[in-house]
């Protein structure tokens, strides 16, 4: 859907979006990353299990959460790429709650 | 951060820098919190670090913004990015995120500088991936030079779209179509309004200079567009709309549409300020005096999020809030404050010609705002669609909130900013009524979500 | 406009009275200053609970149990309802012997609904719960239902029999004529036989009216909501010794609550969320349930709702005047009790009396 346009002199990190290592330029946002990986969506809902994808990228739609760094529930849009960060599609509510062994 | 300021400014774009450069240089002791890691705002965003070659591709407007953080930075206040402001109340204590921890702190005065969000408007597909908003695309191009790599067809209504449609020539991308659905007979209503818009052609002259330059450069603009849709199977696959009657498709996986912009008054909302509806820019905003002053005692606001007026007037608005906060908190006598406000007043005046023409040109549509279709969805979050709105009203729901509390129409992790008003419209429609009588959501703190771990913060003892 | 009973109050109360009253062939107004649900009864927790009652209210909250179960055969709408049961969780044995009484006071009562579990089965049910907990105190037969869904099941049910709601709609003076009532509001005057109070945080108007004045306190309280979680925790969970109330929707967002007050400026109605006392109520949810700390919070609010000073409400006919009646009063514990309070109030109008002890919530225990 996205690329990004060629620039010089850009610092660059890696980070693992669903599990493939890839190299971004630093100061990107997540949402940023995954469009221009193009990725073509970026969680399922909680209710119908329907696709969404970033939709207004300035942090008020909520419809571009993933799970970043284990994490659910993160908005892509105002996450900012660290080295080494692991990005997840997000499936419905997010991960689970109960695993608390006795 | 400590815990209490004379003056507190929620928002770095054109009106919060002003206003706290303004403030700052008169010796207040002030703090910028901003949500985002850079400064300028969404208009001006990356402004400070963005590649030369990409400014140029951006335009003259986009570079208006360098002297206002230049000026920002050589003021003393103190700035604090990637700092969330989940709460204000009519004490002005301000709840805010900081470095992962919540806290609370005092201000004696605080502007209130929260810009503009898009106007979202629920129409058929508009929640598949690959539809997104013209705002979203610009943010994605300031911020980050990326830009659609297979097309994009552009939509809705607005001088936003032109702008993006002029920048995305100008950096090589492939623009399918742009889809105006302003009604055709807004150009009837919107002439009387013109008159006084000459006065400040500039923006009339760029307009139309985007426009030559479009069709010069073969992009399709197509005026008097209806019926716009969405659709494909889990993804984006084709644009449908009708056009002078006729039922037309265009394949592409990007759409961007804008139907301009409204203020984001969830913060002065939650406070519980005073908004009223103005019918002219079809949105709710907070009321307030020529110098920003809201309801509440101490809370001003500036900028778009006080009412649309756009980036240039909203630098002047952001210094007229600097000015009062300066006199409220005793520093200036009100005929300084008068004295040194006449031009950015004056100013201001010339800026805001221009929009009783656009507010009447751009009017977007009853069947836009208030969709028919039952099978839209309307609360993204929570996927509630037109139909079950319209379901709740006849069960006797009365108004915007009851309408909430029955559908969970905006309760989900948005808080009701992408439906609010498409609820109270089709709320007003189905009963026959105005959007003012049905009311905006009620404003529920947190305006950003806070972690238990977060909120937990608020009784340990904070460095 | 004339009607057989006046109800002033259009929430669950007030609504499940004129529900009863109209299966009963009378007719009723309901009048609401607001709208129906406004505050309290549209905004409250939805706790269907007779899990640690006062003893005065248990031969209520048992028969009110038996309605919510068959809720669809009286309003055509199961309300949301669940019945996973509702916990109180001991920490260590001194909460086990507060407990322990519990059931033993109970039990003393004739009843059989509340009981003790232990550590294994504690943690059958829950799981998720944190390793440290030794036991807690169980209604099997408890659960939620969605408030706002629930008093428009009611409101609708009444309105197909006839009932008719006015909203917007307050009342500015009554006067008694004859032995019916003559009640001037906003939107004009109203006349019936009988009158019922069930105006909630606003009832001490309508009862100092009636030269009954009751010592209400309207308090504000507080709950929170998360975003959308996947299950993991199904009874609706308390605690022995510390504020701990939540429980986890059908729809998988966490209500937390506890009996947290807001700052509330009653003249103008307006309330204010407290935030420090909810950060000791996170600080408390993630005590028991760790794994909930990156759980977000999208919503607080909180309603009005009228506390009396004994914590008990007032279910009784007024002392001053004929054809008066009061049901207000439920001090943030109404909602489940909501359908039987319905049956009561049209027996005590219709028959003059009522099967069940209603003794202890006398209007005259103020005098």
């Amino acid at each position: 859907m996205f690329k990004q346009l060629p620039a010089t002199d850009l610092e660059t990190v890696r980070v693992i979006v669903n599990g493939q290592s890839i190299s971004v330029t630093k100061g990107m946002t997540v949402a940023a990353t995954v469009l221009s990986q193009q990725q073509k969506y970026t969680r399922t809902t909680a209710i119908s299990g329907s696709k969404r994808a970033p939709f207004c990228m300035m942090g008020v739609c909520y419809d571009c959460v993933m799970v970043i760094n284990g994490k659910a529930n993160q908005r892509a849009c105002a996450t900012y790429v660290e080295e080494g960060m692991q990005i997840e599609i997000q499936q419905g509510a997010g991960s689970d709650l109960v695993g608390n062994e006795l | 951060m400590k815990d209490n300021y004379q003056l507190v400014i929620i928002g770095g774009g054109p009106a919060g820098l002003a206003a706290a450069t303004t403030a700052a240089n008169q010796g207040v002791c002030c703090a910028l919190l901003d949500e985002q890691p850079t400064l300028g705002g969404q208009i001006y965003r990356a402004i400070e670090s963005i590649p030369k070659q990409r400014t140029q591709q951006l335009g003259d407007e986009y570079t208006r913004g360098k002297p206002l953080v230049t000026a920002f930075r050589e003021s003393d206040t103190e700035y604090y990015p990637e700092t969330k402001v989940w709460s204000l109340n009519k004490q002005r204590e301000i709840g805010v995120l900081y470095k992962d921890e919540a806290r609370i702190i005092q201000a004696d005065q605080v502007i209130v500088a929260s810009g503009a969000m898009e106007r979202p408007i629920p129409f058929k597909g508009w929640t598949l991936p690959g539809v997104m908003q013209a705002g979203a695309g610009q943010i994605l191009f300031k911020s980050a030079g990326v830009v659609p790599d297979n097309g994009v067809v552009l939509a809705g209504s607005g001088p936003l779209l032109l702008l993006l449609a002029w920048q995305y020539l100008h950096a090589g991308v492939d623009v399918k179509a742009l889809l105006d659905v302003t009604p055709l007979s807004n150009h009837l209503l919107a002439l009387p309004k013109l008159p006084k818009a000459l006065l400040a052609h500039h923006y009339l002259t760029k307009g139309i200079g985007y426009q030559i330059e479009l069709k010069r450069a073969g992009i399709p603009l197509l005026f008097g567009v209806s019926d716009l849709r969405a659709e494909g199977e889990g993804y984006l696959q084709k644009v449908s709309f009708k056009h002078f009657g006729k039922q037309k498709n265009i394949e592409s996986e990007l759409l961007l549409t804008h139907f301009g912009v409204i203020p984001h008054a969830w913060l002065t909302q939650s406070a519980d300020c005073k908004h009223q509806w103005d019918d002219s820019q079809q949105c709710w905003r907070p009321e307030h005096d020529e110098w920003g002053n809201t309801s509440l005692d101490g809370i001003i606001v500036a900028g778009d999020g006080a009412g649309i007026h756009g980036a240039r007037s909203a630098e002047h608005a952001g210094r007229l809030a600097g000015l009062e906060a300066l006199f409220a908190l005793g520093i200036i006598s009100q005929t300084e404050r008068n004295k040194q406000g006449i031009q950015d007043r004056k100013w201001m005046k010339d800026e805001r010609y221009i929009r009783p023409f656009l507010e009447a040109y751009f009017k977007i549509p009853q069947s836009l705002l208030a969709t028919a279709d039952n099978d839209t969805i309307v609360c993204r979050c929570e996927e509630v669609t037109a139909g079950q709105i319209r379901d709740a009203v006849k069960k006797g729901h009365d108004n915007s909130n009851q309408v909430k509390f029955f559908t969970r129409c905006g309760m989900g992790s948005c808080q009701g900013r992408q439906c609010s008003n498409a609820v109270a419209h089709i709320v007003a429609d189905e009963k026959g009524e105005s959007v003012e009588k049905m009311g905006h959501f009620r404003g529920r703190p947190p305006v950003a979500p806070l972690t238990l771990d977060q909120l937990a913060c608020l009784n340990k003892e904070l460095i | 406009m004339n009607t057989d009973v006046l109800i002033v109050g259009g929430g669950l109360m007030g609504s499940s009275i004129a529900l009863q009253l109209a299966m009963r062939g009378f007719k009723s107004i309901v009048l609401d200053k607001q709208s129906p649900g406004r505050h309290a009864s549209g905004v409250n927790a939805g706790g269907l609970r007779q899990i640690n009652r006062d003893p005065a209210e248990i031969p209520l909250t048992v028969e009110a149990a038996k309605m919510w179960r068959d809720i669809e055969s009286l309003v055509d709408s199961d309300c949301d309802a669940r019945f996973p049961g509702q916990i109180r969780v001991a920490e260590n044995e001194a909460d086990m012997q507060k407990l322990q009484q519990r059931v033993d006071l109970v039990r003393s009562l004739g009843y059989q609904h509340e009981e003790i579990i232990d550590k294994k089965e504690l943690y059958q049910l829950v799981p998720a719960l944190a390793p440290h907990c030794v036991g807690a105190l169980i209604c099997r037969e408890d659960g939620y239902a969605r408030p706002y869904h629930a008093l428009t099941a009611f409101r609708l049910k009444a309105e197909s029999l006839g009932v008719k709601y006015y909203s917007a709609t307050e009342v500015n003076s009554l006067r008694q004529e004859g032995e019916g009532w003559e009640v001037r509001t906003s939107k004009g005057m109203f006349k019936s036989d009988v009158l019922v109070n069930c105006a909630g945080a606003w009832a001490n108007n309508i009862s100092t009216m009636l030269d009954e004045p009751v010592p209400l306190t309207p308090t504000a309280l507080m709950l929170m909501v998360t975003e959308r979680l996947p299950h993991f925790v199904a009874p609706v969970m308390g605690a022995a010794s510390r504020k701990l109330s939540f429980k986890q929707m059908q729809n998988g967002t966490l209500i937390i609550g506890g009996a947290l007050l807001a700052k509330l400026d009653f003249a103008t109605e307006k309330t204010e969320i407290d935030w420090r006392k909810l950060a000791e109520s996170a600080e408390t949810v993630s005590h028991f349930f760790p794994q909930l700390k990156d759980v977000r919070i999208v919503r607080a609010w909180a309603g009005i709702e009228s506390y009396m000073p004994d914590n008990i409400p007032v279910i009784s006919a007024s002392q001053s005047f004929k054809n008066a009646y009061h049901a207000f009063g439920f001090s943030a514990h109404g909602f489940q009790l909501s359908p039987i309070i319905g049956k009561i109030m049209a027996s005590l109008i219709i028959d003059g009396k009522t099967d069940l002890p209603i003794e202890p919530f006398h209007i005259s225990r103020f005098n």
